[in-house]
C-alpha cells in the first residue's frame, strides 16, 4: 500500500508568488494496481509525483510505503524500490555514454558501485534480445553513444533502464508526450507488458485519454490539487474516453473559461 | 629546450587529466587547482627535505590534494555553496595552508636528492643521464593516464561520467550524486596535487606562487587536445588532454623564446587560453554555417 496522508504544499511560501497547490491531500493505492492518471495542466499531477518521490518537499502530511513513513527520506534513497520515467526522453539517460554502458549501470542498481568492470561481458546478449523485439534497431547500436538516438528510442531505453532491476514502484510522467504517434504505441505496450509481468504498482500520468482508459485498473482525474474523479474495477472498463472528456468539459466550465 | 617543454609538458598532462575530471567530466569549474597544485608541491618539498623517499612524497601530495577536494566537495554539496564559489573558497583558504605546511614562500631542494637526482640517476651513463628526467615523467604521467582509463570503465567509473552527464539518472539509480561529485573532485585534486609535487621535484623547490594559472593551463591543455583530436574518436580523452598540455606548453616557451620575458608567462599563458576559446567558437560558427 503506498499512502499519502493529508499532504499540504506550498510553492514559494513567504513570496508574493505563494501557491497553495494541495491541501489535506489524501490517497493510497493498492499494491500492484496500476493507476492512469489525467488532469489540466497545472493540476498537479507532477507535483504529486515528485513529492512521492522526494523530488519536492512537502509543509504537512506523511508519505507511507507498505505504512513505514518516508516522508523524511532523502530522494535517492527511495528510488531504491522505485523506477521512474520522466516526460523528457533526455532525463532518463546520459547522452555521452553508449547504450551498453547506461544499460550495464542500470542493470547493476541495487548493488555496489565498485572498482569491478563496468560492463559485464556475459550480459550483453541479453541486453540485445531485450532490445530486439523492440523493432527499433537498438540492438546493433550498443556501442553508440545515447546522446546520437531519436527520442523515442532514448525513451524507451529509459523504460527499460527504469525497470531491469527488481523494484515494486513505476512512476511515469507523460512518457509517451514527446513521441510521435506510432512509437507512442510502442511504448505504451512495452510499459504495459513490464508492469503486468513484475507486477509493479504503477503510477502513470498521461494527457492521452485513450491510453488512460485502455491502461491500468484504476482511473483518476486531477483537478486544482485535488482528485476530482476516481474510478476502479468495471467501473474503469465501463469508462469511454468520450465520458472523460465530457468531464474535462465540465469542470472548465465551473470555472468560468 | 625541446627536453624542457616536453618534461613541463608532461608534467602538466597529469594536471589536464585531473581538469578533465572536473570540467570534462564532472562539468564543474574547480578552482581549487589553483591552491592543489602548490599544495602537492608543499607537501613533496617538505617531506623530502625531512628524509622521506621522494617517490613517497609524491603519494602524500595526492592525499592531500584529495583532501583539498574532499573540502571543496563538502562545501559545494553539503553546504550547498555554488560549484564556482566552492572552489574560490577552499582555494584562498589553501594559500595559507600551503605557507604554514612549507614554512616559508619558497623552499629549494637542491640540497638533497630528488626523485629526479640521486645515486641511481648519477650512475647512468652521460648518453642517458640527460633522458632520465623526462623519461621518469612520461612514465608517471603514462601510469596516471592507464590508471584513470581503467577506473572510468569501472562501475564507480560510470556513474562519475553520469553524475556529469545527467545527475538525475544518479539518483534514479539509488546513489547520491552529491557523493559522486565529491569522490570526482577528489581524484581530479589528487592528480591536480601529483602534478605539483612532480614540478617539485623537477625544478627542486616550491614556491607559493606556482599555483596561480593552474586552471587556466589544464583547461587550455583539455580544450586544445579535445578540440584537436575531436574527429579521432579511437582517441581516448586522456591522451588528447596529455598532447594538447605538450602542445600548450610548446606554444608558451615558443612565445618566450620569440623575445618575451620569462615574467611574461602567466601573461602569455591567460592569452594563449583567450586565443584558444575564441578560435574554437570560431571554427563552431563556420561549422554551423555549413551545416
Ligand atoms: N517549482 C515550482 N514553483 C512554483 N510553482 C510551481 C512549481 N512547480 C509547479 N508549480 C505550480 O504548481 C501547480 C501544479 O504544477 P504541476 O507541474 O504539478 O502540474 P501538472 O498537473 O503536472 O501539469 P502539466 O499537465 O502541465 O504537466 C501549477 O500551478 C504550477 O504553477
Ligand atoms: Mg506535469
Amino acid at each position: 500500500m503506498l499512502e499519502f496522508q493529508s499532504i499540504s504544499k506550498v510553492y514559494n511560501p513567504g513570496t508574493v508568488h505563494e501557491t497553495l497547490l494541495f491541501q489535506d491531500f489524501s490517497l493510497s493505492i493498492e499494491d500492484h494496481s496500476f493507476v492512469t492518471v489525467v488532469g489540466s495542466n497545472g493540476s498537479g499531477k507532477t507535483s504529486m509525483l515528485n513529492i512521492l518521490c522526494g523530488t519536492i518537499p512537502v509543509e504537512s502530511g506523511h508519505i507511507l510505503i507498505g505504512g513505514q513513513d518516508i516522508t523524511k527520506m532523502k530522494e535517492f534513497k527511495r528510488y531504491r524500490r522505485m523506477g521512474r520515467v520522466y516526460q523528457d526522453p533526455a532525463k532518463g539517460t546520459c547522452p555521452t555514454m553508449t547504450i551498453l554502458e547506461n544499460l550495464s549501470m542500470a542493470d547493476n542498481k541495487g548493488k555496489p558501485y565498485g572498482l569491478t568492470r563496468g560492463t559485464n561481458k556475459a550480459r550483453i546478449q541479453e541486453y540485445k534480445d531485450m532490445l530486439a523485439p523492440l523493432g527499433l534497431g537498438l540492438e546493433d547500436k550498443l556501442g553508440i553513444p545515447v546522446g546520437n538516438l531519436s527520442g523515442g528510442q532514448r525513451q524507451t531505453l529509459a523504460l527499460l533502464m527504469a525497470t531491469m532491476t527488481p523494484i515494486d514502484f513505476l512512476i511515469l510522467d507523460e512518457h509517451t508526450a514527446a513521441l510521435d504517434p506510432k512509437t507512442a504505441e510502442i511504448v505504451m505496450e512495452l510499459t504495459n507488458k513490464i508492469v503486468q509481468e513484475k507486477k509493479l504498482t504503477t503510477l502513470m500520468v498521461t494527457h492521452n485519454l485513450r491510453h488512460a482508459v485502455e491502461y491500468g485498473d484504476r482511473l483518476l482525474m486531477m483537478h486544482q490539487g485535488q482528485i476530482v474523479l476516481d474510478k476502479d474495477g468495471e467501473e474503469k472498463k465501463n469508462t469511454k474516453v468520450d465520458d472523460l472528456l465530457s468531464i474535462f468539459n465540465s469542470i472548465s466550465i465551473e470555472c468560468g473559461n | 629546450m625541446i627536453l624542457g617543454i616536453l618534461e613541463q609538458g608532461l608534467i602538466y598532462g597529469i594536471l589536464a587529466l585531473g581538469l578533465l575530471i572536473t570540467y570534462r567530466i564532472l562539468d564543474f569549474p574547480d578552482l581549487t587547482v589553483d591552491s592543489s597544485f602548490p599544495l602537492g608541491a608543499a607537501v613533496s618539498a617538505v617531506l623530502t627535505l625531512n628524509g622521506m623517499h621522494p617517490a613517497l612524497t609524491l603519494l602524500c601530495g595526492m592525499l592531500a590534494g584529495a583532501l583539498a577536494g574532499l573540502i571543496t566537495g563538502f562545501i559545494h554539496v553539503k553546504c550547498k555553496v555554488r560549484d564556482l564559489l566552492s572552489g574560490i573558497i577552499t582555494m584562498t583558504a589553501l594559500y595559507s595552508i600551503n605557507l604554514r605546511i612549507a614554512g616559508k614562500a619558497n623552499v629549494p631542494i637542491f640540497g638533497t636528492d630528488t626523485l629526479f637526482r640521486n645515486e641511481f640517476t648519477r650512475a647512468l651513463p652521460a648518453w642517458i643521464s640527460d633522458y632520465s628526467t623526462v623519461l621518469l615523467i612520461l612514465l608517471i604521467t603514462l601510469a596516471a593516464k592507464l590508471l584513470l582509463d581503467l577506473f572510468l570503465k569501472t562501475k564507480a567509473g560510470y556513474l562519475l561520467r553520469a553524475a556529469g552527464d545527467n545527475a538525475s539518472v544518479v539518483t534514479t539509480l539509488a546513489k547520491d550524486q552529491g557523493s559522486v561529485k565529491i569522490v570526482g573532485l577528489m581524484i581530479a585534486n589528487a592528480l591536480v596535487a601529483l602534478a605539483g609535487a612532480v614540478m617539485c621535484q623537477q625544478q627542486r623547490f616550491f614556491d607559493i606562487s606556482m599555483g596561480t594559472g593552474t586552471m587556466v593551463i589544464g583547461l587550455a591543455s583539455v580544450i586544445i587536445g579535445t578540440n584537436l583530436f575531436k574527429t579521432f574518436s579511437f582517441m581516448k580523452s586522456t591522451t588528447m588532454a596529455i598532447i594538447g598540455s605538450i602542445l600548450y606548453k610548446g606554444c608558451v616557451s615558443l612565445a618566450i623564446s620569440l623575445g618575451l620575458e620569462a615574467t611574461d608567462m602567466k601573461l602569455i599563458t591567460a592569452v594563449l587560453f583567450l586565443l584558444i576559446l575564441v578560435a574554437g567558437q570560431a571554427k563552431r560558427k563556420k561549422v554551423r554555417i555549413h551545416a
